[in-house]
């Protein structure tokens, strides 16, 4: 299976080059580099599901020295679901920006956006990690900037500046553990590292620069103008996939290298944050007059419910009910990425179809594009957290830790955001009703509606009904 | 896995599959909706009479599927899911045929059966639903395929009442989940199993236990229509009349009667909620709201909302009987789960028709019309005599049954002035209603006349309907002791909740 790690980086990497060299063939290659990595992925998932963990060193050169690719549970479970999501954006995209000069400019910096993203996911080694973010932030602040008007370039510049201190401080960070231990591969730091104030402050850095690209509350000031400015099949894969790349590192850092260093209050000042990303992203995402700008605040929600879990996970002892609560948070950011993602392509259809994306002006539209309203609705059942919604088993399994541990704050705050959640996905809705006439084929645009119906159907009904094997793959890796 | 364990889940799947692919049609083809629709109802009819057999003779039937590590989506067939689903089953059939002539010509239908299918799927689950998980997810699941029907008109007024339905009942469904995580949190996954399973907990839990279920029964009030929780249902009344038959007879407020039945009987068991003192603020709740409603029903002029308030008042009935300890109350409970959904649906199928024939929305425009149309005014007759529990009609016996019951339990002697007071009132708010019908001399024209007077009062598709459930509403009453008629059914369930 480490012919499928390598494919991961190497499809995407020569794709971007080919992309570049032959634009004329840029929408072809593009789309067949999405399904040769969707299938890497594929078969990573499998290899990991029949042989458990996977490492390999490129070049044969040991870790510490040399790059180390490895995989597990959770890397294999993200990979897949970027290859899905990306698959089905390019596919979108390839309709979106048809005809458009941006179509040159997009590509290549889309492939890479995906190799480093892939290469984020399967690096084992603290310093490959700091270069993928890098290339992660700078390619993802290309692309936001993609649609040339003055507001997506100012937030595009904002984002960039916010990316480069992230970074910053995650460098700083790593370069600190650097010189307590000799080492920056994960597995070697997390047997070596002991509580003490090298670890602290080398965390507090890391983690402060990961929440910034996060954009967990209240970091998070520079996500909506980005995500709101860019194309609709950038800011599906800013929202679904790139935040959640930082989230990833976070869970790494808190959960494996620095499990015995963390303490309860940290984890907690941890779950507060969230607490406040879920109630004020939400409430936002209710007062927004623009659809765009209610997903990117939703965005800023969602990734609160993730932070919730870590007090959770941090009072839970070792067993059954912390590989629970564990599973349900990779449920709950799995849900999330297709359900944004797909929420962001549907959006991206009726502003180029109707010209706005203001709220108001929904009336007649909903009902010229149902399948799209259908897969708005879709969406939204998954970020509300109703079943059949793989979000509703993320969330039963908050609840359940929350009860478990006594922590009833957090059911609190999961239950109010889960329904201000409704109100702004209903408000919406809402436009959805009226007397004019319907198209005659309940599907108008199918190469953009597909894609945003297949992926909000993904978030909104296969990871629910199907999604057991999760937590199963999950229990592989313990 | 055997026949037997795919047949909940066929049931489900014959209105299921019908609702998706009538998302898919053309408005235009009429024929091919019709034909799915009734195909499906017909199929579900005839699996759900399977398992009226099986059940019987005691056949297991179960399908489970896991979702997560310890939560499993369960389809179970016992006497009580039986009985749910041969009533969602059979008025879903008629309701479709309703539906068919009502909406003739109005736009919007393959979406508006689409959806109509999927609320069938998603009480016809919860009805199947093995535990407290399952039922929790078709609860949610009835709530996001009722809002568009809801909302079908489009019209302000019909956005806003579909947005207020939709507030009370994702609150309530909230509620009822977080009652149930923590329920699952304390017991483990809890299956539905005739006695409770909740008795082996130790008096440490009692408070939590006392807690949970109140958080649940909130939960499931919500549908349910208990005072304070009612606010939604008036105002959902702006949905299409076969809409607000459904809604009232079988789909949403039914779902949170009987899910109240389920908690009380099979997760708590009646004995152990009795011995937690949990009875008794349910009894008290059921009768406020039968109080409460009635009195709301004798000030309302529009038909459709004295409807409404009267379906707030009778649905408690099923709380109430839930709430009196010993096997006649219950009886009296459950059965008048059937009882009032046959009644129910005849009297709005009944206003619809009064509506679509004549535009006659108001109990002050129905001055004379049985003689315009004797046939709709007699279903309703029946159905309103039913309602105040006049004998023979099937509502007569459920009030026996909750009095006798009462009776027989001894602390709830109090239930007797309920009952006599609610009665007093729906014959207060019923026989007027009746006297300007059959007496009062028609104006000199009706509001609007849509379907003019040939040798059918009306058309036919909306004709039949009232008849056939008026003549079960009698059926019921007339015939109560026949073997498989509801009550026997429902003694059949008490007996096996108490294991007599």
């Amino acid at each position: 299976m480490t012919d499928a790690m390598i494919g991961l980086v190497a499809l995407p990497l020569a794709g971007a080059l080919a992309t570049l060299l032959l634009p004329r063939l840029a929408t072809v290659v593009a789309i067949g580099t999405g399904l040769a990595t969707t299938v890497a992925a594929g078969l990573l998932l499998f290899g990991f599901a029949t042989q458990g963990a996977l490492h390999y060193e490129i070049g044969g050169w040991s870790a510490g020295l040399g790059i180390a690719l490895r995989a597990d549970a959770l890397s294999a479970l993200l990979l897949m679901m970027t290859a899905l999501v990306a698959l089905a954006a390019s596919v979108y995209a390839s309709a979106y920006f048809k005809g458009t000069f941006e179509r040159a400019r997009f590509w290549p910096l889309w492939l890479l956006l995906l190799t480093s993203l892939n290469a984020l996911l399967l690096s084992g080694d603290l310093f490959n990690l700091y270069v993928t973010l890098e290339l992660l932030g700078l390619s993802a602040v290309a692309l936001a900037s993609l649609g040339g008007k003055r507001a997506a370039v100012a937030a595009a510049l904002r984002y960039l500046l916010v990316g480069l201190l992230g970074s910053m401080l995650f460098l700083s960070g790593v370069s600190l553990l650097y010189a307590g231990y000799g080492t920056l591969d994960m597995a070697q730091l997390a047997r070596t590292v002991s509580a003490g104030p090298v670890a602290w402050t080398a965390l507090a850095l890391m983690t402060a620069g990961l929440l910034l690209k996060t954009a967990l509350f209240p970091l998070h000031f520079w996500l909506p103008p980005a995500h709101a400015s860019a194309p609709a099949p950038v800011s599906a894969v800013l929202s679904a996939l790139v935040v959640k790349a930082a989230f990833y590192l976070v869970l790494r850092l808190w959960l494996d290298v620095f499990a015995d260093v963390v303490t309860a209050a940290a984890a907690n000042l941890l779950g507060v944050l969230g607490a406040g990303a879920v109630l004020w992203g939400s409430w936002h995402a209710l007062q927004a007059e623009r659809l765009k700008l209610l997903a990117a605040w939703s965005t800023v929600a969602q990734l609160g419910y993730l932070f919730l879990f870590f007090p959770l996970l941090q009072a839970l002892p070792p067993g059954a009910a912390r590989e629970l609560a564990a599973g349900g948070l990779v449920m709950l950011a799995l849900t999330h990425g297709f359900a944004k993602a797909g929420l962001f392509l549907a959006i991206g259809i009726i502003q180029q179809r109707c010209g706005h994306d203001t709220i108001r002006g929904l009336d007649g539209t909903a009902q010229r594009l149902p399948a799209t309203t259908f897969a708005i609705a879709l969406a939204g059942v998954a970020l509300i957290g109703l079943p059949p919604s793989g979000a509703f088993l993320g969330k039963w399994q908050l609840l359940a830790g929350a009860v478990e541990t006594g922590q009833w704050l957090w059911l609190v705050v999961t239950a109010s955001g889960s329904l201000l959640a409704a109100a702004y996905i209903f408000r919406v809705l809402g436009h959805a009703f009226g007397h004019r006439p319907y198209p005659s084929q309940p599907v108008t645009v199918a190469r953009e509606e597909w894609p945003a119906l297949l992926l909000a159907s993904m978030a909104a009904l296969v990871l629910g009904l199907a999604g057991a094997p999760v937590w199963g793959l999950l229990e592989i890796g313990t | 896995m055997n026949w037997d364990a795919w047949i909940p889940v066929l049931v489900v799947a014959s209105s299921l599959l019908p609702g998706l692919i009538i998302f898919f049609l053309r408005e235009g083809s009429h024929r091919l909706r019709t034909g799915l629709n009734l195909a499906g109802a017909i199929l579900k009819l005839a699996l759900v009479g399977i398992l009226v057999w099986g059940v019987f003779h005691e056949h297991v039937y179960e399908s489970r599927w896991t979702l997560a590590p310890g939560l499993d989506l369960v389809l179970h067939a016992d006497t009580l899911s039986v009985l749910f689903v041969t009533l969602s089953t059979v008025l879903w059939l008629v309701t479709t045929v309703y539906a068919i002539g009502y909406l003739e010509n109005a736009p919007h239908r393959s979406r508006f059966f689409g959806f109509f299918s999927l609320c069938v799927s998603a009480t016809v689950g919860l009805a199947l639903a093995g535990n407290l998980f399952t039922f929790v997810i078709f609860y949610e699941l009835l709530t996001l395929a009722t809002y568009p029907l809801v909302a079908h008109r489009g019209t302000p007024e019909a956005v806003r009442g579909a947005r207020i339905y939709l507030t009370y009942t994702l609150g309530g469904g909230m509620l009822l989940l977080i009652g149930t995580v923590w329920l699952h949190v304390l017991a483990g996954p809890t299956a539905f199993i005739e006695g409770g399973v909740l008795d082996r907990l130790t008096a440490d839990y009692h408070l939590q236990l006392k807690m949970i279920f109140l958080l649940l029964i909130m939960g499931l009030g919500v549908k349910a229509a208990l005072v304070p929780l009612h606010g939604w249902l008036p105002q959902a009344m702006v949905a299409p009349a076969p809409v607000s038959a459904l809604l009232h007879a079988v789909a949403v407020v039914k779902a949170g009667a009987f899910g109240i039945v389920r908690v009380v009987y099979d997760v708590y068991g009646v004995n152990f909620a009795d011995q937690l003192g949990l009875l008794t603020g349910l009894g008290i709740a059921a009768a406020v709201t039968i109080v409460y409603g009635s009195l709301k029903a004798l000030t309302q002029d529009n038909l459709k909302k004295r409807l409404a308030y009267s379906t707030v008042s009778q649905v408690s009935y099923i709380a109430l009987g839930t709430a009196i300890l010993g096997p006649i109350g219950t009886i009296g409970g459950i059965v008048h789960l059937v009882h009032q959904g046959i009644m129910k649906i005849t009297l709005f199928f009944t206003a619809g028709n009064y509506a679509e024939t004549l535009g006659i929305h108001k109990i002050s425009e129905m001055n004379g019309v049985g003689r315009r149309m004797p046939a709709t005014t007699l279903a309703f007759t029946v159905a309103a005599l039913g309602m105040i529990g006049v004998p023979p009609v099937a509502g007569f016996v459920s009030k026996w049954y909750l009095g006798l019951g009462a009776l027989e339990a001894g602390t709830a002697t109090w239930v007797i002035p309920v009952l006599i007071a609610s009665s007093v009132l729906n014959a207060a708010y019923f026989l007027p209603v009746l006297y300007r019908a059959w007496f009062r001399v028609p104006g000199p024209a009706w509001p609007s006349e849509h379907i003019p007077a040939a040798r059918l009062e009306t058309s036919a598709a909306l004709l039949w309907p009232p008849v056939v459930t008026a003549m079960l509403a009698l059926a019921a009453g007339l015939f109560a002791a026949a073997p498989y008629s509801p009550l026997e059914w429902a003694t059949l369930i008490a007996h096996r909740e108490y294991g007599l």
